[in-house]
C-alpha cells in the first residue's frame, strides 16, 4: 500500500505540473498580452503602447515562454523577486506570484482565505452526510411504501432546482424576507478573532443551503446504494442465521452500502474544499471560490494560477484518499 | 436477549416430540405482483424425519425455494402470503412471531445456499460470520467461546488449517471451501433440521461430490433431518432417501428415491429422467428434454399444470388434463409413493414406452 501511495502521489506532482503549464499557456497566448489587465489598471485606462511595452518588459512578457514558466517553477522553490514596471516585490519560496491587483503575495491571501473556504466544506459535507445518509437508509428500509415514494420524489423536485437558484432563494427568504435572527450576518468571522458564535452564525446559512442540497442526493445515492446490498444473497444469509433486523440492516446492510457512498463523498468534498464559487459569492464568503472568481474577471494571472493550483492539489489528495479509503473498507480491493 | 430461554425449552420440546421433526401440511404461498397474485407453492404436503434425507427436484420456478424459504421463514411477512400449516420440532412456524422466528432460525434449522460467494458476507472474515450465527443463539458465550467453536466447526467440515483460515475473508477460499464453510456456519448451533438449496450447483463436479460427502458424513453425526433442493437427479440419487417432484408449485409425484428412480409414474418424472446425460452412454446418444418451457404461475394452465408439454395426453380420455387437475393419490408401486397424473396404466406407458428410450438395457430387468 505504501509504495501505491507514492507511485500516485508521483504521479499527482505529474497532474499538477501539467495543471500549471497549461494555465500558463493559456494566458500566454490568449487574445490579450497578459500585461494588458495589469496596464490598463495601473495607468487608469490610458495604457498606451509605449507603457504596454515596459509592463511586458519588466513581467518578463517578451523572453521566451519556456523561460518565463522556469522562474515560476524557481520561485515556488526558492523564491524570486517580481518587477512590475518600476516597482520590486520580494516573494519569498513557495512563491505563487503577486496579484496584480492587490500587490500582495498570493500564497498569504491563499493561505489566509483557506479557513474560510474549508469552514464552508466541512460544515456543508457534515450536515448533508449527517442527515442524507440515515434518510436513505430508512428509505430503503420502506421502499416502495408511500413515505418513501413522497420522500424520494420531493427529494427529486429539490435537486432538479440549479443550486445557484436554490441558495439564492434559501439566503433571500431567510435574511432578507423573514430576518431571521441566526441567518442576519453571512460571512465569515474567524474564530480566533470573532469567537465561535459570530463563526457559526455567519457559516450557518451557507452551510444549511449546501446541506440541503447535498443531502437530497445523499440521500437518493445512500438509498439506492442500500437497496441494491439489501437484496443481495448475503442479506438472506444474515436473516436465515436468526440475526435480529437491527443488524442485518446496519451491520451487513449498510456496511456494504457504504462503500460507494464513501467513494462519491471523497470526490464531493474534494471539490467542495477546492473552492464553492455559488456559496462564497451568495453569502459572501471570502473564501478560494470567490476568490478565483474575481481573478478571473480581473484576469489576475498569478490568482488564477494559484487557485487553479490549489483545486488540483486538493482533488488529487482527495482522490487518493478515496482509494485508500476504499481498501480498507472493501478487503476484496488490494492496491498496487 | 430474550430469544434464549425460549429456543432452549423449544429444544428440550422438539426432543419429545414423536413423529417427523417438519410437518408441511397444505402449504400454499402468494406473492402479490402488478400482475396480479402469483401462487408460487400450492397444497404442498411432506414431511422429514431426524436422520432422514428428503430430496426436491423440479426445474427452476417450480417453488423449490419458496417452499423451504417458507419453512425457514425467510420470506417477507409483509408480502408473502403464506397459509397451511409447518411444524418444525412440534412448533407451528406459520403465524409465528417475528422474535420466535428469528430463535428457531439458525438455530433449531439451518439454511445452506447455492452460490457461497454471494451468500457470504465479503467485507467481514470467515471467522467472524460464523462466530456471529454462534453468538446470536447463545448469548451467554463469549467471543472467545465463539471462535473456538468456529475454528471446530471450520475443521470439522475439512478446512486445512482452521485456526489461520478462519481469519481469511471469503474471496481468499477456493469455491469448494466456501462452500465447506457455509455449511460449517450452517451447522455451528447443531440445527435439527438442515436446508441445502442447490448446495452443489456452482461448483466443479469433484468438488460436489465431496461437499455431498460431507453432507452426508455431518447428518450422520447430527443426526438432523436434511432437505437437499436440486434440479441434479444424480444428487438425489446420492443422498436422498425421499423424493418430492414439484411442478409450478404443486407436488406432482413423492416417494422413496427408489421408487421414483426406478418406477416413476408421472410424465414430467420421466422427462426429467430422460435429460439426465450418462457418462457412460456413447457419444452418440440422444438426450431427450421436455419439450416447452416452464408455466406461467401468474396465469398457470388449466387442469394439470402439466399437460401443455405432456406428450402422453392422448392416453387420457376426453379433455380431463385440460379441464381437471389430478389429485396426488397412491400410485401402483406402494403405499408411501403419490403421483398427480390421469394416466390409467402410467406403469406399463413408462415400460413400454418412455424405458426403450432412455435406458434400453434396463427394459429386460424390470419386465
Amino acid at each position: 500500500m505504501f509504495a501505491y501511495v507514492v507511485k500516485r502521489l508521483i504521479s499527482g506532482v505529474l497532474v499538477v505540473t501539467l495543471v500549471s503549464m497549461a494555465i500558463f499557456l493559456l494566458f500566454w497566448y490568449g487574445p490579450s498580452s497578459p500585461a494588458q489587465p495589469i496596464c490598463d489598471r495601473e495607468t487608469s485606462n490610458r495604457c498606451t503602447p509605449a507603457r504596454l511595452d515596459t509592463y511586458e518588459r519588466t513581467l518578463g512578457y517578451d523572453n521566451p515562454v519556456y523561460v518565463e514558466y522556469g522562474k515560476f517553477v524557481e520561485g515556488i522553490f526558492v523564491g524570486r523577486t517580481i518587477t512590475i514596471a518600476s516597482s520590486e516585490y520580494e516573494c519569498g519560496a513557495p512563491c505563487l506570484g503577486v496579484s496584480f491587483r492587490t500587490k500582495q503575495p498570493v500564497k498569504e491571501e491563499l493561505v489566509s482565505r483557506i479557513p474560510a473556504t474549508f469552514s464552508i466544506a466541512i460544515g456543508g459535507a457534515f450536515l448533508y452526510l449527517l442527515f442524507g445518509v440515515p434518510i436513505g437508509v430508512a428509505a430503503a428500509k420502506r421502499r416502495g411504501s408511500v413515505a418513501d415514494k413522497a420522500l424520494v420524489s420531493s427529494f427529486l423536485f429539490i435537486s432538479s432546482i440549479p443550486y445557484y437558484l436554490f441558495a439564492l432563494l434559501t439566503w433571500l427568504y431567510l435574511t432578507i424576507t423573514f430576518e431571521v435572527p441566526l441567518f442576519s450576518d453571512t460571512g465569515y468571522f474567524p474564530i480566533t478573532q470573532d469567537g465561535p458564535f459570530k463563526w457559526f452564525s455567519g457559516m450557518f446559512l451557507a452551510w444549511v443551503a449546501l446541506g440541503i442540497f447535498g443531502c437530497t442526493q445523499y440521500t437518493r445515492f445512500t438509498r439506492g446504494a442500500m437497496v441494491e446490498a439489501l437484496s443481495e444473497d448475503y442479506i438472506r444469509t444474515a436473516k436465515a442465521k436468526g440475526l435480529p433486523t437491527r443488524t442485518i440492516v446496519y451491520k451487513h446492510g449498510l456496511r456494504a452500502a457504504l462503500v460507494p457512498v464513501v467513494t462519491i463523498f471523497g470526490i464531493d468534498f474534494g471539490t467542495l474544499l477546492a473552492g464553492t464559487i455559488f456559496t462564497e459569492r451568495i453569502f459572501e464568503i471570502q473564501g478560494i471560490g470567490w476568490w478565483a472568481l474575481e481573478a478571473v474577471q480581473g484576469r489576475d494571472l498569478p490568482v488564477v494560477q494559484a487557485t487553479a493550483l490549489f483545486s488540483a492539489v486538493i482533488l488529487i489528495c482527495s482522490n487518493l484518499l478515496v482509494d485508500v479509503v476504499y481498501s480498507v473498507l472493501d478487503p476484496r480491493v488490494r492496491l498496487s | 436477549m430474550t430469544s434464549v430461554p425460549m429456543t432452549q425449552s423449544s429444544a428440550a420440546e422438539r426432543d419429545m416430540t414423536d413423529g417427523p421433526y417438519l410437518q408441511v401440511e397444505d402449504l400454499k404461498v402468494t406473492f402479490p405482483t402488478q400482475d396480479g397474485p402469483v401462487t408460487a407453492v400450492s397444497g404442498l404436503t411432506y414431511s422429514v424425519e431426524k436422520g432422514k434425507t428428503l430430496g426436491i427436484v423440479g426445474e427452476s420456478g417450480s417453488g423449490k425455494s419458496v417452499s423451504s424459504m417458507a419453512v425457514m421463514g425467510l420470506h417477507d411477512t409483509k408480502s408473502a402470503q403464506i397459509s397451511g400449516s409447518i411444524r418444525v420440532g412440534g412448533t407451528e412456524v406459520v403465524g409465528l412471531s417475528e422474535s420466535k422466528m428469528r430463535g428457531l432460525r439458525g438455530n433449531s434449522m439451518a439454511m445452506i445456499f447455492q452460490d457461497a460467494l454471494a451468500a457470504l458476507h465479503p467485507f467481514y472474515k470467515i471467522g467472524g460470520q460464523l462466530e456471529e450465527a454462534y453468538l446470536v443463539h447463545h448469548s451467554s458465550a463469549s467471543k472467545r467461546d465463539a471462535r473456538r467453536k468456529a475454528i471446530e466447526m471450520l475443521d470439522r467440515v475439512g478446512i486445512p488449517q482452521p485456526d489461520r483460515r478462519v481469519d481469511d475473508f471469503p474471496h481468499q477460499f477456493s469455491g469448494g471451501m466456501r462452500q465447506r464453510a457455509m455449511i460449517a456456519m450452517g451447522l455451528i448451533n447443531d440445527p435439527s433440521l438442515l436446508i441445502a438449496d442447490e448446495p452443489t450447483t456452482a461448483l466443479d463436479v469433484t468438488v460436489q461430490a465431496q461437499i455431498l460427502d460431507l453432507l452426508q458424513d455431518l447428518q450422520r453425526e447430527f443426526n438432523s433431518a436434511v432437505i437437499i433442493i436440486t434440479h441434479d437427479l444424480g444428487v438425489i440419487a446420492e443422498m436422498a432417501d425421499d423424493v418430492l417432484v414439484m411442478y409450478a408449485g404443486r407436488c406432482v409425484e413423492y416417494g422413496t428415491t427408489r421408487q421414483i428412480l426406478t418406477s416413476p409414474e408421472m410424465p414430467y418424472t420421466w422427462g426429467l429422467l430422460s435429460s439426465i446425460p450418462d457418462v457412460t452412454a456413447s457419444t452418440d446418444a440422444r438426450l431427450i428434454p421436455i419439450p416447452g418451457n416452464p408455466p406461467s404461475l401468474l396465469r398457470p394452465p388449466s387442469g394439470c399444470s402439466f399437460h401443455p408439454r405432456c406428450v402422453h395426453m392422448d392416453k387420457v380420455p376426453g379433455e380431463l388434463c385440460r379441464t381437471d387437475l389430478p389429485e396426488l393419490l397412491p400410485a401402483s408401486s406402494g403405499t408411501a409413493h403419490l403421483k398427480r397424473c390421469h394416466l390409467a396404466d402410467p406403469v406399463g406407458v413408462y415400460r413400454t414406452e418412455v424405458l426403450p428410450e432412455i435406458a434400453p438395457e434396463l427394459v429386460e430387468e424390470t419386465r
